[in-house]
Order: structure tokens, then sequence, then C-alpha cells
């Protein structure tokens, strides 16, 4: 359940990926802050006591007033598990109230509550091949699954493709070059010389490989759309997982 | 706790309707499911209650709908925060459902089964006492695929991952068995009051 908020809730075959039950809060350090396009803003912390992490789960974040007041939200985990840094990519909603907290006030050194890594569905076992299909900050728990395979000497084990609508607004865009990754892009033309275009099925047909796992993240619209695309295309819908982003601020 | 330095908050509500931890997402009703959205054949589908009960209990799409509606309207509630504020849907009380199968001596709970596989668990006392529905309109249309169409089950007092979309069987059991959420990381009952959101909460 994720990302600018974690996808809770209805379905998803009786398969399940192993069980992952977040623990109590812990103090999540600010070791880095990277202001991007659009208010963007991706955060490096540093969590004591964290257990082990796997590719495309998730966190929740605190924030506390003085008065007691809180405010959670969930945010995609961006980091290879093998990071000990827990990285998250907050993208600013209008009006929000916690991504424009962390994309406006958060400094290094601060302290926020986190806790996690939640997600026993919505994550990579590091072995079976996997399509990743990724729209806007979708992207971002299909990343740690990139850097995961990169991490463990199998960069093909990935593909990732990743929809936004301009290469300035996708979330890691520097990363999504070379071996099997696509960049569909709607209103640019890609750096690979894609034109500018929704994702369509060519896009992904060139990718998808017997006994392959598919990801899906991105908003409702998105995820509808691509899975779609990709059942259309004869991948069986039980290897199909999909992460919607809910709004929350 | 110390607060988190410079975070004021902005979402105080006194809105008594909201749980601890929940925001308003207002007229929005965001889409939240781990898989494929499925297409539900209406003229294949049935509605069956089985396991701990009398008799097996089974209804076309045709044969529910000639079962007596209710309409409920109140609030929902989802694990992710959001809570969406007055809204109603219509369908059958789950308790009509169970009263035609007869649960047997010691059920207690139940596993909810969708058309994709998705199973979510519940005690049987949260399904019963007008408490859960099986339904098939949102605010006077039918309810859309992407929310769980043609029918959801309806739980409204427990965060709403309980209310399994395109439902098709309530298995009755005298044990708690975890369904896909609670496998992973989830809480078994999920009463947002309580912010059962977690195992472990």
């Amino acid at each position: 359940m994720t990302g600018t908020s974690a996808s809770a809730g209805p379905a998803g075959p009786a398969g399940s990926g192993s069980l992952t039950a977040p623990t109590s809060w812990a103090t999540g350090v600010v070791r880095e802050v990277r202001h991007h396009a659009g208010g963007a803003v991706v955060l490096r912390l540093a969590v004591d006591g964290m257990g082990p992490r796997l590719p495309g789960q998730h966190v929740v974040v605190r924030l506390r007033a003085d008065d007691g007041y809180t405010a959670s939200r969930s945010y995609s985990v961006a980091s290879d598990p093998a990071d000990p840094l827990v990285e998250l990519y907050v993208e600013r909603l209008v009006d929000g109230e916690v991504s424009g907290y962390l994309g406006d006030v958060v400094e290094v050194g601060d302290e926020l509550e986190v806790r996690g890594p939640v997600g026993g569905w919505f994550v990579w076992d590091g072995v079976r091949p996997a399509l990743a299909v990724g729209g806007g900050s979708g992207v971002v728990p299909l990343v740690s699954m990139l850097r995961h395979a990169g991490s463990t000497g199998h960069p093909d084990r990935v593909c990732l493709v990743a929809a936004a609508r301009t290469l300035e607004r996708l979330p890691y865009a520097d990363e999504l070059v070379g071996g099997c990754q696509v960049v569909a892009l709607s209103q640019e033309r890609s750096p690979a010389g894609r034109e500018p275009g929704r994702l369509v099925a060519a896009d992904l047909e060139p990718l998808l490989r017997t006994g392959q796992q598919v990801f899906v993240c991105g908003s409702s619209a998105f995820a509808e759309h691509a899975s779609r695309l990709v059942v259309d295309l004869g991948v069986p819908a039980a290897d199909v997982r999909v992460e919607r982003f809910g709004p929350s601020g | 706790m110390a607060g988190t330095r410079g975070f004021t908050g902005r979402g105080r509500s006194a809105d008594p309707r909201l749980p601890p931890g929940q925001h308003d997402t207002g007229s929005g009703w965001p889409v939240l499911t781990a898989e494929v959205t499925p297409s539900v054949d209406l003229s294949r589908w049935t509605m069956t209650v089985d396991g701990l009960v009398g008799r097996l209990a089974s209804w076309t799409w045709d044969e529910l709908r000639a079962l007596p509606t209710t309409t409920w309207s109140g609030d929902i509630h989802c694990v992710t925060t959001w809570s969406k504020l007055g809204t109603s849907f219509r369908g059958v009380s789950v308790d009509v459902l169970l009263e035609a199968a007869g649960p047997g001596p010691g059920a207690a709970f139940v596993l909810a089964t969708s058309t994709t596989g998705y199973t979510t668990n519940l005690p049987l006392a949260d399904l019963t006492g007008g408490r859960a529905w099986v339904v098939w309109e949102h605010e006077g249309r039918p309810l859309p695929v992407e929310h769980g169409g043609p029918v959801r089950l309806l739980v409204p007092h427990l965060y709403f991952w309980k209310s399994a979309k395109w439902v098709t069987r309530l298995t009755v059991l005298d044990r708690d068995e975890p369904g896909f959420w609670e496998r992973n990381g989830y809480h078994d009952r999920g009463d947002p009051w309580l912010e059962q959101r977690y195992q472990g909460d």
C-alpha cells in the first residue's frame, strides 16, 4: 500500500510476498536533502534500528506539531536495500500538508518519525526477471528494484519503463538510461529519440519475457492504463502487481 | 515526544467523524488496488456463503438484487490515511446472506474472497448486527469496477481494505485465517478508531 501515498486495500491474489510487519516508530535523521524541479525533494534518512528492506517497499513518515497533532504519510523507498540510508522522493502536492513541509522546511540534521519498512506484496525478490512500469513518481519503488538488480550484479533482471510528461519531471531520469530502460514522455521527444506520446503497447512489447513478473506503479489512471496494456499483450493478470498512488498531502 | 522542528500542521479538524491519523479526502475517492482491475461477468457471477454453515447458500446476480436492500450512509476510512465522509451505498445486509446459510456452532470468523483471489479476514461479529453489506450502488449509481463493482463488500467501521472489492464468497470459519493484506503486514481487525493499521498495533 504507497508513494506519494501508500496504496492500501483491495486486490491481490492469494500469493504473497514475505510477511513484513513494521515495528514501532523509529527516529530518522535527515542526512541529505536534494531539491528537484517542480518542488520535489529527495531525502536520505538514517533510521536507527530499521530492519532489512525489500525493493518496492515503503515507509510511513509522521510529523508532530508541538501540541501533539500528527500527520502521517507513506512514501516509497528509492534506495537499494543494501544502501544504509532510506531514500525518499517526495513529490510536492498542491496544499500538501506533509509534502509541503518536507519540500520547504526540512534540513540536514532534522529528525523525523519513521515506521517501516511496510509491504510484502509490491516487492521484488531479486531473482525473477521483472518488467517495472512506472508513471511519474510511480518510478520511485521501481528505482529501488533497478538499483538492487545492479548492486547484486544482475542489471538485466529488471527492465524499467518510465512514463512522464517531461524529462525534467521524471524522478531519477539520470538512472533510467542504457540497459533495457525505456523513457516514454508524453510532451517531449525522449533522449533516446522516442516521439512524444502516452505509453503504448509498442513501448512494452520488446521487453516482455516468458515467466516475467510485472510491477506497475503510478497514479490510478496510469496504473489502470499500463496494467491493461500489459495484460492485453498476453501477460497473465496473476503475474502483474500494481501499486496505485492515492492523493494525500 | 518532541515535535518535528518547524512543523505546525494544518490538518487539525474538529470533525468528530475523523478517526485518529485520518484526513478528509473531500469529494475524491482514491482507487487503491494491488492488481489488475478484473472484468466480472455477471452472467456467471455468484455470491456464495460457505464454510461452517448449515447449508451452502448461493445467489446469482439477479437473485441477489431481489433480496431486501438497504441504503447505508456514513464515512469510510482507508488505512493510507484518507477518509471519505458522508457517502452512501446500497445493497443487501450480510445478515441476510448469513441467515440463509446458517452459521454453525463455533463460527467466529469469515474469510471474504474476491473474483481475483484477493482475500480478507474478519471476525464474524464485525459482519453481523447490521454493520456490513454486499453493495452494488454508490451514491445512486452502479458501483464502478475500479471501486469494486459490480459488487463489493462494505464494512465501513473497519479500514476499507476489509471491504473486499469484487467479492464473490464469504467463508465462515471457526478460526482466524489471515487474508491478503493481513499476511503482508496489515492488522487482522483494522479498527480505525483504535488505529489498528499494521500487525502489532
